[in-house]
């Protein structure tokens, strides 16, 4: 798993297959679609396609004549959540870090007593 | 998120908000807090405030070097319990640039020393007795980016990393 999640995320480090990436949220496109908006040449949207596909990103249909690109969600939500859960471990560091501010406004204003705290925090 | 512009100050970040950058192996953070610029300023470089809030809630960081001034250096180690076997991590890095509003620093696990990441801190006023951190992470590369990212996936790997997630999970406070 970590194999693929390392191909995912060197895939997506190309502003380019991102931006693939972006337009298949939305629809299927076939690779002429695809390659449509960027100043390249369809060999070169073939390959940053075969680099999606490695990274199991994108499949291709190997029955329809157009072989339409198809975003395999699965795989983009894998990486999200990925995101999603150091994001919360740097969430748990900055409610602890809120608690030790609260702890030093008191310090800070200490005639201040609980019942007036509000109002002296928000002058 | 999918660019990298600096949020204006309208956005609130009462939660974390982070971001892979796409263009640098770097990884963002903003996140807004209830004190002002110099108070934040404070809890990241007064160690004994330091130590309150970086590690696990019950145990805490153990600050074994701390020096907080441009050209200085830091050091801590965290130890914790899973519940069956006691863990320890460390890091270190070196102090850059110690200012009101921005800190910059060296950050390496000591578990991987040869990886060093590039940490710039900034802390803007946005008035009200309110700041927002920005905490970017400059990576030696992707792949040494995407496995800091990875670090909270892999649970149940014997190493450091695994130690680090369980007790940032349990730091919730």
């Amino acid at each position: 798993m970590t194999d693929q999640l390392s191909r995912v995320f060197a895939a997506l480090a190309d502003p380019t297959r991102r931006d693939m990436v972006a337009r298949l949220t939305e629809a299927d496109h076939t690779v002429n679609d695809l390659a449509a908006p960027y100043d390249v040449s369809l060999q070169a949207v073939s390959k940053h396609l075969k680099v999606l596909e490695e990274a199991g990103l994108v499949t291709r249909s190997r029955e329809a004549q157009r072989r339409p690109v198809h975003l395999e969600a699965e795989v983009f939500d894998l990486m999200t959540k990925w995101i999603e859960r150091y994001r919360r471990q740097a969430e748990a560091r900055y409610a602890a870090l809120d608690a030790v501010l609260a702890r030093m406004q008191d310090e800070d204003n200490p005639t201040h007593t609980s019942d007036n705290r509000t109002e002296g925090t928000a002058s | 998120m999918t660019t990298t512009q600096a949020p204006d100050t309208a956005t609130r970040f009462p939660e974390a908000a982070i971001l892979a950058d796409e263009h640098v192996p770097a990884i963002h953070i903003w996140r807004d807090f209830a004190a002002t610029p110099a108070q934040v300023f404070r809890a990241h470089t007064d160690p004994e405030l330091f130590a309150q809030w970086i590690g696990p809630e019950s145990v805490g960081a153990d600050i074994t070097h701390w020096d907080a001034r441009d050209g200085g250096s830091w050091s801590y180690t965290a130890r914790g319990s899973d519940g069956r076997e006691d863990f320890e991590t460390s890091f270190h890095g070196c102090f850059h640039t110690v200012r009101e509003d921005r800190i910059v620093q060296t950050f390496t696990w000591d578990g991987m020393p040869d990886g060093v990441s590039l940490e710039t801190l900034t802390f803007e006023d946005l008035g009200d007795g309110r700041t927002r951190l920005h905490a970017v992470s400059l990576c030696d590369s992707f792949d040494d980016r995407d496995a800091w990212l990875r670090s909270g996936m892999e649970v149940g790997v014997n190493d450091g990393y695994a130690a680090v997630d369980r007790m940032l999970a349990e730091g919730t406070i």
